[in-house]
């Protein structure tokens, strides 16, 4: 894995995609970025917790849609045609994720990530790779496949996650 | 060993397969008496062929048994040998080494138990009962053949290419060959491979042989995958030809003729193109057929009883995928036939039988699906003993009960009723299995049978495991599909049959005289809507493992054939939904797990009684 937390130290810069949550910039390793998509109508599934909005059918896979905006709390969430799905490949896995926007893909070397703080239990330390800072932006670094493959996401059968 | 070596390695190993394949199918449909020399040529040339390329590949296991196999089924073609049964059954165990010896060599894990050594003492044996002749020669041309492995290998494969319209002549050629030469049987590398490369073909009994060797030399080997990618490019295709046709009909048809009958064009020839694709899939069921003749040759000859197998229909063609299934539970039924249905002759005599009892395996089309069907003409199910084993189990049993009900009773997890335990069978495991396996493919198993007279027990099958029919329903604006193998009937209920059961509202549904217990897809589901009163509700009554139960759901929407996708492979199992598929619109509609959906009631029935 291209997990950027093994390449600091002087390692050539790696690329990220930024998105916006609320209030907060997170960025994910650009490579596990398969497309950015409009929300279109998802199929809902019997059951399932609210964070997981149904799945949906791209190009002939079923895709199933997570939106982090529910799975983090935030309060307004809201589907118009300006809201995003970025498409994830995560193994062998697709898995689309619901964001606010997305911003731009930013290349950031290892000495530009400080580690994360430890802190509270709001947001599980284990999924966050470090900090950066960008033009006085503050960027949440997400190891999106420990994420997407958690078992609170509930996205992978218990035995393989 | 470099890619393309282990191509030809990987063509060597299918080969050497189907070689020893129809090896032991001639083997088993030999006339000891009487030899039909076409078929001990067959014989001899897929023994020959094998320990040529096992010689170029310089598998000298393989060289060394067949080698002997060779030079005794020579003397035996000759007529220098005279066939014995001891013969056949010592050729049918090299054969086993064989196939282990291959395994081995294909899993690149040398297996020292396999006894090489003392099969080729035992051929070696039988051979010298008889004087030698000078048939060294052809072996030590072998030995010098490993040299010179992709040119042979490839002349090989030149022969399929070429011989494709005409299987019969090419094969004929074989025989003229080898009749004229007995004695030197590989005068050529080139010319060897091919002479005896179709060994299946022509030499095969009309009544064991299936249309697989003919099929051989006029095919090409394609891997699953590809044809699995094309399948699922075509139903990309038929949902966007959907699509489009749905665009196209709101079209005012005098004003767009012309797309309008463009439209039609598509449909008809994307259908030509999905049921020709879909038929790339299908195989003759004599593909796992075939193997059961050396089964029940071994079973029945272990448990010392006799037994004649008929094979029909053996041409019929299904999925690939349900055959690969398929073989497994077959094969268990089978050995269950052998081992309780058909008595020991001296049991079949005293009840006025035939000494040697008759077990039918038999395929053919029925409606939209698949049936096989196992018959012997043994004792049959003994009913009194398994309601009796049943009580014991303390399973919910009474005299009353049909024959159908009492027959389904042996596919209950640990249920057996035989007296001994065999290795075979009676282990009570198998039966539940065999089930479920048929279930998992969206088949059914029904039992038939008579005590002295014989059980049937018939598995229907639907003909892919692709494509499903389906009857599509809606439960507050969301589609659903029923696989349509499930539904007895649909019906509008009205609101004087409904009635309750302990308190709870609506809890079961008369129909015909019968109470049903109706379940509602919204409360399955967990949809957020309330359900519709019922009388304006549509009640689908399904079947599953054999007990009817009511399903309400909002409205009929209609029937249609939906291609199968996955839902775990980027999600997961999830409860009551057994796959997905997607509509016309482009929409993702979820295809219900009928046999999940009592035991999903159930456990939402625990969990509300559970709450205080």
């Amino acid at each position: 894995m291209n997990s950027p937390s093994v390449q600091q130290g002087g390692q050539p810069a790696q690329e990220y995609l930024t998105f916006t949550l609320g209030r907060e910039e997170y960025a994910i390793d650009i490579l596990r970025v398969q497309e950015i998509r409009g929300y279109d109508q998802v199929t809902a599934i019997a059951n399932s917790p609210a964070f997981i909005k149904g799945v949906i059918n791209l190009r002939g896979a079923i895709v199933p849609i997570v939106d982090l905006r529910i799975k983090f709390n935030l309060a307004d969430v809201t589907y118009d045609p300006f809201t995003v799905v970025i498409i994830l490949n995560i193994g062998r896995r697709i898995v689309g994720v619901v964001v606010d926007s997305v911003s731009d893909v930013i290349a950031l070397s290892g000495e530009e990530i400080k580690p994360p703080p430890e802190f509270g239990a709001s947001f599980d330390t284990e999924y966050l790779l470090g900090l950066a800072t960008v033009a006085e932006r503050m960027l949440i670094l997400v190891d999106i496949e420990k994420l997407m493959t958690s078992r609170e996401m509930g996205l992978v059968e218990a035995a393989a996650a | 060993m470099n890619d393309g070596m282990n191509q030809f390695l990987q063509v060597f190993f299918e080969e050497t397969e189907e070689h020893l394949a129809s090896l032991e199918l001639l083997l088993l449909g030999l006339d000891l008496q009487q030899p039909d020399p076409e078929e001990l040529n067959g014989i001899f040339r897929a023994a020959h062929s094998i320990k040529g390329s096992a010689g170029m590949f310089g598998f000298d296991d393989l060289t060394a048994v067949t080698h002997e196999l060779e030079t005794l089924l020579d003397r035996i073609r000759s007529g220098q040998l005279a066939l014995q049964a001891e013969m056949v059954d010592l050729f049918l165990q090299a054969r086993d080494v064989l196939m282990r010896l291959l395994d081995a060599h294909r899993q690149q894990r040398p297996d020292p138990d396999v006894p090489v050594s003392s099969t080729v003492a035992r051929l070696r044996e039988l051979l010298d009962a008889a004087p030698a002749t000078g048939e060294e020669a052809s072996f030590g041309f072998f030995d010098d053949a490993p040299g010179t492995p992709q040119a042979a290998t490839d002349d090989d494969f030149g022969f399929f290419d070429e011989a494709p319209g005409a299987p019969a002549q090419a094969a004929d050629d074989g025989f003229g060959f080898f009749d004229d030469a007995p004695g030197t049987p590989a005068p050529t590398v080139s010319e060897a491979p091919k002479a005896v490369a179709p060994p299946a073909s022509p030499s095969t009994s009309p009544s064991t042989k299936p249309s697989a060797g003919e099929g051989e030399s006029s095919s090409i080997r394609v891997s699953v995958e590809k044809i699995d990618s094309l399948i699922n490019l075509v139903g990309e295709l038929v949902i966007t030809q959907a699509m489009l046709g749905q665009l196209g009909g709101a079209l005012d048809p005098s004003l767009h003729e012309r797309i309008h009958q463009a439209l039609a064009q598509l449909e008809h020839n994307t259908r030509d193109l999905q049921e020709s694709v879909m038929s790339i899939r299908m195989l003759p069921i004599s593909f796992i057929f075939s193997r059961f003749p050396r089964l029940v040759r071994d079973t029945s000859a272990r448990l010392g009883k006799q037994v004649e197998l008929l094979l029909q229909g053996e041409h019929t063609e299904l999925d690939k995928g349900v055959i690969e299934r398929l073989s497994d539970p077959l094969t268990h039924i089978v050995r269950n036939s052998i081992d309780h249905g058909i008595e020991l002759p001296e049991v079949r005599l005293a009840a006025g039988k035939p000494a040697s009892g008759t077990l039918r395996l038999g395929a053919f089309h029925q409606g939209g699906s698949i049936v096989v069907q196992i018959s012997d003409d043994g004792r049959g199910l003994d009913r009194a003993r398994i309601l009796a084993k049943a009580r014991e189990k303390n399973l919910a049993v009474h005299d009353g009960m049909s024959d159908a009900e009492v027959w389904q009773l042996i596919f209950m997890p640990g249920f057996s009723t035989a007296e001994v335990v065999t290795d075979l069978s009676g282990r009570g495991v198998g039966m539940d299995v065999v089930k479920r396996n048929i279930q998992a493919m969206g088949g059914r198993i029904e039992i038939d049978s008579a005590a002295g007279l014989g059980t049937r027990i018939s598995i229907r099958l639907p003909l892919t495991l692709a494509i499903l029919d389906g009857l599509i329903v809606a439960v507050a604006n969301t589609h659903y599909v029923i696989p349509l193998t499930y539904i007895v009937e649909s019906l509008q209920p009205k609101a004087a049959d409904i009635r309750g059961l302990g308190g709870e509202e609506g809890a079961v549904i008369r129909v015909r005289g019968e109470y049903l217990p109706l379940l509602s897809l919204h409360d399955l589901l967990g949809e957020a809507a309330p359900p519709l009163p019922a009388e304006q509700s549509i009640v689908v009554i399904l079947e599953a493992d054999g007990r009817p139960f009511a399903l309400q759901v909002d409205d009929l929407v209609g029937q249609q054939q939906v291609v199968i996708k996955s839902l775990e492979q980027n999600f997961r199992r999830i409860e009551g939904i057994a796959g997905a598929t997607i509509m016309g619109d482009g929409s993702v509609a979820l295809i219900l797990d009928v046999d999940a959906l009592p035991g999903l009631a159930q456990q939402q029935g625990a969990a509300l009684h559970e709450l205080p």
